[in-house]
């Protein structure tokens, strides 16, 4: 099977610093991946650069066989890359049923959706449980309701490749659940790059599991090859609570 | 937005324009041409309006623009001799054409930046109409004669000099502006425009292209502030450098922020509320321009968003 997405030889400087150093990364298509590593080790970087809100400083990314290490973000997205972001960033003065109306007027316009935008754009409140809130401000939505919409304004992209950085962070235990849920959800039709710090969540929900240090992969596997790995040990999961 | 029932938003525009036009009756001479120049001048603030209100852009160089109208549609008549429909076109088309210029330059900046850039190149603007003073009258400035200002439609003359005519063509460009800008902030397009100004960044990740969004943006206001500029000069016949002035970018900034940013109507009671607050206390007392001040000052201080933007606050959230 062809990889959905690799990088070559990727790097990002930030002056003297090597926040990403040179990774070659294969993702296959329909598997739930999950990067992990200390702080600074450059995930989020990382995944900027695959989503294209920053430029490599050098190296390559394919995605679905095609060159688009210069391709600017917009139309990263319209080729079915989505990143949603590790701060809540809904549009906090529109109702819930704008921010949804956005990205499914952006695929009506792609013509990878057909029909209309109200029905669309309720469907997509509905899979979230947001429907009954379609009208209300996102400001005026609780934190777990916020996460819950930008799940919804990512999914409405339609995503081939769903990037989601530090999902749950700030969500309840409670709310981590009904996450997890989503998520294997979504995996269904999308394939899912998560970074996440929690470490059950990533063990419960991740067929493979990247380890990020200093910039570079210390270490890819499945859940149980990276917990034996005593390598991630010494540079992550015993620094933590993990 | 959306949910707002479009009835009762149809019904109040619709509403509103009728009672101009009922206005236009009952108003005593002097009211009456203070209307039509103040209905003329709200689609300046209309036009500033999208591109402020909605996109969150703050240009303070929209003189250019309404004076591109202004002479764009003055030389042809004046030098030229075109006829009202072709310069009021040229009008809007010149402004349209310097905003897509400008759009595309001053867009690479944003912020303080962007008011800058655009400050600048009104300044330019401005001292190229003084520079070329030979065909513009430079600081005197140009008089468009009453015979010029002649509208032929199939056969009927109408005469732009007389006060009904003119009032009444100042309602209509009013009417077809305000029923556009409803059109456009009710529109995908507006909806993204609002998107922009909101969050630029997680716009673009919701893959458009906000580069190419504002530059439409910032080209319609370009092309509503110069027809107002080019309804100015047919239909009160004076094409002035004054025009051009910083004077001229600021004021749409200030009767749009008075009357409300991002509200359809917002702008016209910016603009209405302006020039009476001006035209009553300078009646009284020639440190006018103090008390208009101090009337800024209390409104920004009690009604931060604006009149309309305040009454859309707190009791009217259907409002466009």
């Amino acid at each position: 099977m062809m990889p959905l997405l690799t990088t070559k030889g990727l790097s990002r400087h930030f002056g003297g610093l090597r926040a990403v150093d040179g990774v070659d990364f294969a993702l296959m298509p329909g598997e739930i991946r999950a990067i992990i590593g200390p702080n600074g080790a450059g995930k989020t970087t990382f995944v900027s650069l695959l989503s294209g809100r920053i430029r490599p400083s050098a190296g390559m990314i394919v995605f679905d066989g095609a060159d688009i290490t210069g391709m600017p973000a917009y139309q990263r997205v319209r080729l079915g890359v989505a990143y949603t972001f590790q701060i809540t960033s809904v549009f906090a003065n529109l109702t819930a049923f704008d921010n949804v109306a956005l990205p499914v007027q952006r695929t009506l316009t792609d013509g990878r959706s057909k029909g209309q935008l109200r029905g669309a754009v309720m469907a997509a409140l509905e899979r979230t449980g947001l429907s009954d809130r379609a009208g209300t401000l996102a400001a005026h939505l609780s934190y777990g309701h916020q996460r819950l919409l930008e799940v919804a304004m990512g999914l409405a992209l339609k995503p081939r490749l769903l990037i989601l950085d530090e999902p749950t962070q700030g969500l309840a235990d409670s709310e981590i659940d009904n996450f997890i849920a989503l998520v294997r959800e979504i995996a269904k039709s999308a394939t899912v790059l998560l970074i996440e710090h929690n470490m059950p969540v990533v063990m419960q929900l991740a067929d493979r599991i990247t380890v990020f240090n200093s910039g570079r992969i210390l270490a890819e596997g499945t859940p149980e090859q990276i917990r034996a790995n005593t390598e991630v040990q010494d540079a992550y999961l015993g620094a933590t609570h993990g | 937005m959306r949910d707002a029932s479009p009835a009762k938003t149809y019904a109040l525009h619709i509403g509103v324009i009728a009672l101009l036009f009922v206005l236009n009756f009952v108003l005593p001479d002097y009211h009456q041409g203070l209307f039509a120049r103040i209905m003329a001048l709200a689609v300046l603030a209309m036009g500033y309006n999208l591109l402020f209100g909605y996109v969150g852009l703050l240009s303070l160089g929209h003189a250019m623009f309404f004076s591109a109208g202004l002479y764009g549609a003055g030389l042809t008549v004046y030098h030229l001799g075109w006829n009202v429909p072709e310069a009021f076109i040229a009008g809007v088309a010149c402004g349209a054409l310097l905003a897509l210029v400008i759009g595309l330059l001053a867009l690479r900046t944003s912020g303080v930046a962007f008011m800058i850039v655009t400050m600048m190149f009104a300044q330019v603007f401005y001292l190229l109409i003084l520079y070329f003073a030979a065909w513009t009258g430079g600081d005197q400035r140009l008089v468009v004669q009453q015979a010029s200002r002649t509208l032929n439609l199939g056969g009927a003359s109408l005469d732009l000099t007389n006060p009904t005519v003119r009032y009444m063509s100042a309602l209509a460009l009013f009417s077809v502006v305000l029923f556009i800008t409803l059109a456009i902030v009710r529109s995908r397009f507006g909806r993204v425009l609002v998107a922009i100004r909101e969050n630029e960044e997680r716009t673009k990740m919701l893959g458009y292209d906000t580069l190419a969004n504002k530059l439409a943006a910032v080209v319609v206001s370009g092309a509503i502030c110069a027809a107002s500029g080019a309804a100015y000069a047919l239909l009160f016949g004076y094409v002035g450098s004054s025009f051009a002035s910083v004077q001229y970018s600021i004021l749409p900034l200030l009767w749009v922020l008075l009357g409300g940013a991002a509200t359809t109507l917002g702008p016209l009671i910016g603009t209405l509320f302006m020039y009476y607050v001006t035209d009553i206390t300078s009646g009284f007392t020639s440190a006018y321009l103090l008390i208009v001040g101090i009337a800024l000052i209390l409104l920004v201080l009690f009604f931060p968003m604006g009149i309309l933007g305040s009454i859309r606050q707190r009791w009217l959230g259907w409002l466009p």
